[in-house]
């Protein structure tokens, strides 16, 4: 614990620009892992299961079977690193028809200058079960570079629900390679939100959702690319059981950096509707933002779209709020606030907060 | 109050005011008229400093101070207001939070501006992004609303009439009384107003003490409104202007 006491009195401002509040009061369960080691995980809640891989893998037999059975192990060189004999990472369980509405949080410190963090995340919400949970993911103050590559598999059981909102807090020369899945069954729903507010050297990740029928997935991402960050973002829904559905939301902002904004959606069934939705604001002439959208199926009984569009800020929307009193840059900063708002719906009040601060901390240090 | 002397405008390179001048007084509600084209708009957008519009020469002059080269939100400090014809939809910022910028400015008590927000029946819109898929109607509600809670001393209105249903007609008639102390003894009103209508309806709510027609980038005539606009109905803008010059020779 004495680790734990160190990270909590040197790095709170950091933990919490991500999220992450350490307070018991507020939390269903927590988990902190800094570098490889298990400095904290414990359940608060009834109904909620939170340890770290590594004691998963003793308690139950079956969660060597879940490893590597959505995200692929030979996927690429990261996920093969992933797969060592010092990984950790966390498992968080909701039991069947515990319905969870305060968050768990769960927290990946990076706090050796240099450091390869290895992380392998199983998180299951049984039958009938919701199970929210913010993940902030930072580092140390002062350790500028490192790598962090995350494998997180998700099990959306029948009738249950997950919103996962993952809050990225990094420094310029790190990167950062999270690799996950999800599978949702029947009448399941999986959010995930992704935010990435700060400088980084390389960020790249394509999460995935298998859907079920009448399986439903929302992916949300807000992304800022600075000066010198590569952040190349995707999300990707298989649309395998009828009348499953799948919504995938950006908002890129480039002040000088390069942002690939995909997203990819496969109807693999008939009577399945997938959108998806790309917008991109450069406020740079330095910058780059590209959107990728791709849309795919065999089958005829499908609803597949999607919309893209990238721009500056209009200068006719800063000159009406100016005509309120607002100066040039609060009005400039009022509209990239609102710009990143996106209204993610299925989330408690706690994580909506949490990423409002995050835009909000954001959209103050840009003018 | 408010003084404008020979203003000459250009937007994109063309010219759109050529030579305006005229001065409101304190209290005062104000009509402009004016056929399509004319300018009514621009005058307005130059005079709260819309970047767009560039000012070739002339002076823009507001409680006795030159703001001609003021930003937009240093005239509205200042004490001026604007409701636009056709305002921008302001994505993922929703009204009330910039009433709440607005109630900032003018230090008005949140209990107004609910009464304001009732009176304007904006109950349901205020939680809404800025005239994000607002009505016609809705969206110069919301300017409206947004004006009453600003406070301003010279209050511009820019077609607050058009694309307004019977029915909120007099739910905006009433709130503009309120707004330009309309209700008040005329010795008691403070607020200054320049108001452009193109049908006239809104003069049925508000009493306006003057009329002015701008015809070719520059102000043509200044009288009893009620006669202009008949003038204008009866003659057309080019007959009224006629007619107005002769009355002046």
């Amino acid at each position: 614990m004495s680790e734990e006491r160190g990270v909590k009195d040197v790095a709170k401002d950091r933990l919490e620009s991500v999220g992450i509040i350490l307070n018991p009061e507020k939390r269903s369960g927590m988990f902190l892992q800094v570098d490889q080691s298990t400095a904290l995980a414990s359940p608060l809640y009834e109904g909620v299961e939170v340890m770290s891989i590594r004691d998963a893998l003793k308690k139950y037999e079956w969660v060597s079977d879940l490893m590597w059975s959505l995200v692929k192990r030979e996927q690429d060189e990261y996920t093969r690193e992933a797969d060592s004999e010092d990984v950790n990472g966390y498992f968080i369980r909701a039991m069947p028809g515990a319905k969870i509405e305060m968050p768990v949080e769960a927290c990946l410190y990076l706090k050796t200058l240099g450091h390869k963090q290895k992380v392998h995340n199983i998180i299951i919400a049984e039958e009938g079960s919701e199970l929210n949970i913010i993940s902030g993911c930072t580092s140390h103050p002062g350790v500028v570079s490192g790598m962090h590559i995350g494998i997180s598999e998700f099990f959306v059981k029948k009738d249950a629900k997950i919103s996962f909102t993952m809050v990225h807090g990094w420094e310029r020369d790190m990167e950062i390679r999270p690799r996950s899945a999800a599978k949702v069954e029947e009448n399941g729903v999986f959010i995930s939100n992704y935010v990435l507010l700060t400088p980084v050297k390389l960020v790249q990740m394509y999460p995935k959702a298998y859907l079920g029928k009448n399986a439903k997935a929302v992916f949300s991402s807000i992304l800022l690319a600075h000066e010198g960050s590569v952040v190349d973002v995707g999300s990707y829904g298989a649309l395998q059981g009828e009348k499953s559905s799948v919504e995938i939301i950006s908002r890129s902002i480039s002040t000088g950096g390069k942002v690939f904004a995909r997203g990819h959606i496969v109807a693999e069934e008939n009577d399945v509707k997938g959108h998806l939705e790309c917008r991109g604001l450069m406020l740079s002439d330095d910058g780059e933002i590209h959107a990728v959208p791709e849309l795919e199926t065999k089958y005829s009984q499908v609803e597949l779209s999607h919309e893209a569009a990238i721009g500056k800020i209009a200068e006719e929307q800063v000159f009406y709020l100016m005509c309120r009193g607002m100066t040039r840059d609060e009005a400039t900063s009022t509209i990239v606030r609102g710009f990143m708002d996106v209204e993610i719906k299925g989330i408690p009040d706690s994580l909506r907060f949490a990423i409002s601060k995050a835009v909000e901390l954001a959209a103050k240090d840009m003018f | 109050m408010l003084q404008v002397v020979n203003l000459k405008v250009r937007v994109d390179g063309k010219k759109v005011l050529n030579g305006v001048s005229f001065y409101l007084e304190q209290g005062n509600t104000y009509v402009l008229f004016g056929a399509n084209g004319s300018g009514k708009s621009s005058l307005l957008n130059t005079i709260v400093g819309n970047p767009k519009y560039e000012v070739v020469s002339g002076r823009i002059i507001f409680k006795d101070v030159d703001v001609t080269e003021m930003s937009p939100d240093e005239r509205v400090k200042l004490g001026m207001g604007i409701a636009f014809q056709n305002p921008p939809e302001v994505d993922g910022v929703k009204l009330k939070e910039l009433l709440e910028y607005c109630r900032g400015i003018s230090g008005l008590d949140g209990e107004e501006v609910e009464k304001y927000i009732e009176m304007l029946n904006m109950e349901e819109l205020v939680g809404r992004h800025v005239n994000k898929g607002f009505s016609g109607g809705e969206v110069k509600r919301a300017e409206v609303l947004q004006l009453l809670v600003l406070n301003p001393e010279l209050v511009m209105l820019d077609e607050p009439d058009s694309g307004v249903d019977i029915e909120n007609l007099s739910i905006m008639g009433k709130a503009l009384r309120t707004l330009l102390e309309r209700d008040k003894k005329k010795d008691e009103r403070t607020k200054t107003s320049l108001i452009i209508t193109h049908t006239g309806h809104i003069l049925q709510y508000v009493d306006a003490d003057y009329g002015m027609i701008l015809h070719n980038g520059r102000i043509a005539c200044i009288g009893n409104p009620e006669k202009i606009l008949e003038d204008i109905t009866e003659h057309g803008y080019e007959g009224c202007v006629d007619k107005c010059l002769k009355n002046v020779e």
